[in-house]
């Protein structure tokens, strides 16, 4: 080894502290990038091999009622490469310990196996056998949330008849990676489930033979999928088709495409704050060193190194601890990636989910924080380069200091001398001071913008299962059912109040822009059901107009005022026109909601009715459950209380992860940038505060001066904290929210409280890893030697 | 060749310096540090310069060495004109032909007494092995040291021994004795002069202390920014006859 090569290394270990930091900020930031880019790389990739491996459509279309010769004619529909027609229906189910009814989602599948689109994945089990109709493939999630397995039995009323189903398969299908309930947007495994059938057995239950209800179709390389969307619509409205879509409105696509994008999203702007600090530290640590050991740099020019040796040595101190950050970044992000995906696969249901750790990813990432390490060391390397060695064997010239803001006549007696030395510090290097702020309170920033998701979904779930939603049962009629119904409702025993709402398929046009949507027509916005925005703001129902969330007015460009043709797609199809009379900023989806009476008269019939609300008597709710199992006319049960829980498992295990390594984080920033700083004034000012024991004062008063400055420096950094972390919180909202769902903006005291008090403890802990060292600093050593 | 009545006449000048001036402004002053210098050393010479603080002799030197450029007039090292150089052409000239001694040592502190030797002798075209230079200046007993571990006058023979080792053809010492005692300080230029002697490595020692002039073959004093006096000692005194 070379001398000067040795001379790196063990100055690299006796600054170690410091490297160390330096590397840990490194770390992670490469391992979020490493992390967030393979679990990209791996969810895009699954899904894409998913979705061509077991052919998932790029259309789909709901109609009442088509005949299946109709099929032929989707076939000559230019652009159509294959077509598959279905019969699907909701059924209630009755589960072996589960007292209230789930909903299944009956699929049609042929009766001898052949490839169909939107094809099923046999995870265990057996496809069914022809001939044998109560055979059923179950999907997973439901299965394994209900401890069922091949070989069990599970009912279903099936158009009012129960029906025994034998359970032979466990199945997966690419159109139900994320499997929620119609209507419902996050998934109760436990009540929802989608069952294969054999469509001989389908046929004949829902007497459709000849015909279908469901169709979905693949296109063409390079086919306008506009087109063909417009053509099926021209051809099924007779059939009362409700419009149809492409993938982008699939909703279990639609989830994962959004999470994709979320992803990416973290991608960006996480690694990019660890390496601001990297190069940030880079930057004081190297200065300092160069400052230093400007003797050694002239000895060593005077020797005959030349300016490219000395740059390099000095580079070097930037280079090592970035490759020590790198190799375990990625060794971290590897990690972390993996749990990611197994976090992932707990909420989605792909056939399979491969983690793919992609060197490419590595690459880039360290790249980045070599760049990143060169810009921080640039500074320094040039200074050492451009010290004249003559210049450089003279010590430096001593600091000027001014007299600044606490040497006022007015505030000069009352200062005491070392609190005057912090300051006048602070003020003789105002940048130094300023970005030294900037990187503390990016820490604080990251803290409060993790714990701002929590926060916020904390609010998301009060808003929707408490203000908005106030019924305990959500029930779906399998058909529109005439205003009577309430009648039969009301009869039940065991229902305290009950309230119902209409939904209604529409295409909304305004201008050239148009969406297929339901409108859902209301009784009341006081009752059981309430309109509530995401900040918790109430909506009362207009007698006249339209209620239109934010996002689906953005997508329509509409304002309130404004007049939305409305083209309903059932019954007599006719083609409206209404005010929108609210835009409001709600937290979950597009929708829209009207009073059920102007939708009756706008609708043109004598009013129908598709789903009602119930508060219950908890104390009645067995018998209640069991007489609604049996009722033909309903297709499905939602429980609030459920779906509240199953959604809090769900986010709690994501959010509790991210929030933890958020933190983690944080605190590694927090610490390397105020150790190095303390470091960097320790080293500073060694013959300062060693000639001021000499002189007299205590240890305690030295700890004073040195440590003050980085106190000064957290406690102004906390408030700039809260503002950028308010700022990045609003960045990410904004960012992470889509059509599906809007973060709302939400701060806790409790998330400052958490802030506050995480920065104080890790500026405590490096304060007193620094003291140690300038207790144990040598005073006769240090005022020896030359500075 | 300058009228300077000290040549020797026999050995070629190694050093050339006419008409060497150099100024710079520190603060709202200019400060004149030399002032048309003009100079020859010879091969083999031990020539000590003396001066008081502020006389230039450290700029002079560091002119030399290739530290620092003049503001006018010229430096010609075995007829090069060394003030012509670029940077690159000055690295290799004082990695080859200068070696250095510091007041203050200047030792890598992270580095053994053998690792700063092989600083120079890692990059020195025909260097001696490090561990001789150590045995020239009495240290091959103390190579795997560390600077702390050393005392001042062990520390600056190591600097010697890092100064020699690449044997140059010039040997600068700046206040070599500065930051070292009496005692410790002869046995210091005790080396300095072995070396000049057994080696022949033409020597400019720089110094404020004129009790040192008596180990020199040649003096040259200097007061603010000039010659005041260039003189040849009829003998050389071993530094162990030094009185301070």
């Amino acid at each position: 080894m070379k001398p000067l090569q040795r001379k790196l290394l063990r100055e690299l270990l006796r600054l170690k502290g410091q490297m160390l930091a330096v590397a840990a900020v490194v770390a992670c930031g490469i391992s979020v990038f490493v992390s967030m880019s393979s679990v990209q790389y791996s969810l895009e990739a699954s899904r894409a091999r998913y979705y061509s491996k077991y052919r998932f459509a790029d259309v789909f279309m709901q109609v009442k009622r088509a005949p299946e010769f109709y099929l032929e004619t989707v076939r000559s529909i230019a652009g159509v490469a294959s077509v598959n027609s279905r019969i699907v229906a909701d059924v209630t189910l009755d589960v072996p310990g589960l007292d209230e009814p789930a909903t299944g989602r009956l699929v049609s599948i042929p009766e001898y196996r052949t490839p169909v689109l939107n094809d099923l994945f046999i995870k265990s089990g057996r496809y069914i056998d022809p001939g044998k109709p109560e055979e059923v493939v179950v999907s997973k999630p439901f299965l394994e949330a209900n401890k069922l397995a091949p070989g069990d039995h599970i009912t279903a009323v099936i158009n009012g008849r129960k029906k025994e189903l034998l359970i032979v398969g466990m199945g997966l299908s690419p159109e139900y990676i994320y499997e929620v309930q119609p209507g419902a947007f996050f998934p109760d495994k436990r009540r929802f489930g989608v069952i294969w059938m054999s469509r001989r057995a389908l046929e004949s239950a829902f007497d459709m033979s000849g015909a279908f209800n469901d169709l979905s179709l693949t296109l063409a390389h390079g086919v306008s999928e506009k087109d063909v969307l417009l053509q099926l619509d021209n051809l099924f409205t007779r059939y009362g088709s409700l419009g149809a879509y492409g993938r982008s409105e699939q909703l279990s696509d639609r989830f994962i495409a959004d999470e994709i994008k979320q992803v990416g999203i973290q991608i960006t702007f996480l690694p990019a704050i660890f390496l601001a600090v990297a190069v940030f530290l880079l930057n004081i640590v190297l200065r300092r060193l160069v400052a230093t050991q400007r003797d050694q740099i002239a000895v060593l020019k005077a020797i005959g190194y030349s300016n490219e040796d000395v740059a390099l040595h000095y580079l070097g101190f930037a280079m090592i601890p970035t490759a020590v950050g790198s190799v375990v970044g990625t060794a971290l992000g590897a990690w972390l990636g993996r749990g990611m995906m197994n976090i992932y696969a707990d909420f989605y249901n792909f056939a399979e989910l491969v983690y793919t750790f992609r060197f490419e990813n590595v690459a880039l990432a360290v790249l980045l924080s070599f760049a990143a390490a060169l810009v921080g060391a640039l500074g320094a390397v040039r200074k050492a380069v451009l010290l004249p060695p003559a210049e450089a064997m003279r010590p430096d010239s001593p600091v000027l200091y001014k007299p600044g803001f606490l040497d006022r006549a007015s505030l000069r007696k009352r200062v005491p001398v070392s609190l005057r030395i912090i300051v006048r510090n602070l003020e003789r290097r105002p940048w130094k001071a300023s970005i030294s702020v900037l990187m503390i309170s990016l820490a604080v920033a990251i803290l409060i913008a993790g714990r701002y998701t929590y926060d916020s979904v904390d609010r998301m779930i009060q808003v929707e299962f408490a203000e908005k939603h106030r019924e305990d049962v959500t029930l779906i009629f399998n058909d529109p059912k005439p205003p009577s119904v309430v009648y039969t409702i009301a009869s039940l025993s065991g229902v305290l109040e009950h309230e119902y709402y209409r939904d209604e398929p529409v295409r909304m046009r305004f201008g050239h822009r148009f969406r297929r949507l339901s409108i859902k027509g209301l009784q009341s916005a006081e009752g059981l059901q309430r309109l509530v925005d995401k900040n918790g703001r109430h909506f009362s129902l207009p007698a006249d107009g339209i209620i239109l969330t934010s996002a689906l007015a953005d997508i329509l460009g509409v304002r309130p005022g404004d007049r939305l043709q409305l083209e309903f797609l059932q019954g007599r199809q006719l083609h409206r026109e209404v005010l929108v009379s609210a835009v409001i900023d709600e937290i979950l989806g597009l929708s829209a909601s009207m009073n059920l009476a102007q939708l009756n008269t706008l609708a043109g019939d004598g009013g129908v009715l598709n789903a009602a609300y119930l508060r219950i008597d908890q104390s009645k709710a067995g018998p209640l459950y069991t007489s609604l199992k049996k009722m033909p006319g309903v297709a499905g049960m939602m429980m609030l209380k459920a779906l509240k829980e199953s959604f809090e498992e769900l986010i709690a295990q994501s959010m509790t992860t991210s929030t933890f390594i958020l933190t983690s984080f944080a605190c590694v920033l927090a610490f390397a940038v105020v150790y190095n700083g303390a470091r960097i004034s320790l080293s500073e000012r060694a013959r300062e505060l060693s000639s001021l024991r000499v002189l007299g004062m205590s240890k305690g008063e030295v700890s004073f001066i040195l440590l003050g400055e980085q106190a000064l420096l957290t406690l102004c950094a906390i408030p700039v904290g809260f503002m950028i972390g308010i700022a990045l919180s609003a960045l990410l909202a904004h960012a992470l929210s889509s059509e599906l769902y809007r973060l709302p903006l939400v701060f806790t005291a409790y998330n400052f409280l958490f802030a506050f008090t995480v920065i104080v403890m890790v500026s405590v802990v490096s304060g007193l890893a620094v003291q140690k060292r300038l207790s144990s600093l040598d005073l006769v050593e240090v005022l020896k030697t030359r500075e | 060749m300058s009228d300077n009545p000290v040549g020797n006449g026999h050995a070629p000048a190694v050093l050339k310096i006419s008409d060497l001036s150099k100024s710079y402004i520190m603060g709202e002053i200019r400060v004149d540090a030399l002032k048309h210098i003009s100079l020859d050393f010879y091969s083999g010479e031990l020539a000590v310069l003396l001066g008081a603080s502020g006389s230039g002799k450290s700029t002079l030197i560091n002119i030399i060495g290739g530290l620092d450029t003049p503001s006018s007039g010229s430096l010609f090292f075995h007829g090069r004109e060394i003030t012509a150089a670029t940077e690159t052409e000055l690295t290799a000239y004082r990695r080859r032909s200068i070696g250095f001694v510091f007041q203050f040592y200047n030792l890598i502190s992270s580095l053994s007494a053998l690792e700063n030797v092989q600083l120079v002798t890692e990059i020195a075209e025909n260097p001696m092995p490090p561990e001789e230079a150590l045995k020239l200046v009495g240290l091959a007993h103390r190579l795997n040291h560390f600077p702390a571990q050393l005392s001042g006058g062990e520390q600056q023979r190591v600097a010697i021994a890092r100064a020699v080792a690449k044997r140059p053809e010039l040997l600068l010492c700046d206040e070599p004795t500065g930051a070292l005692d009496f005692q410790t300080g002869k046995l210091v230029l005790d080396v300095i002069e072995k070396v000049n002697r057994e080696l022949g490595t033409t020597t400019l020692i720089i110094t404020h202390n004129a009790s040192i002039a008596g180990m020199a073959d040649r003096v040259v004093r200097l007061s603010s920014g000039e010659v005041s006096e260039d003189r040849r000692n009829l003998t050389r005194l071993s530094p162990s006859e030094l009185l301070w």
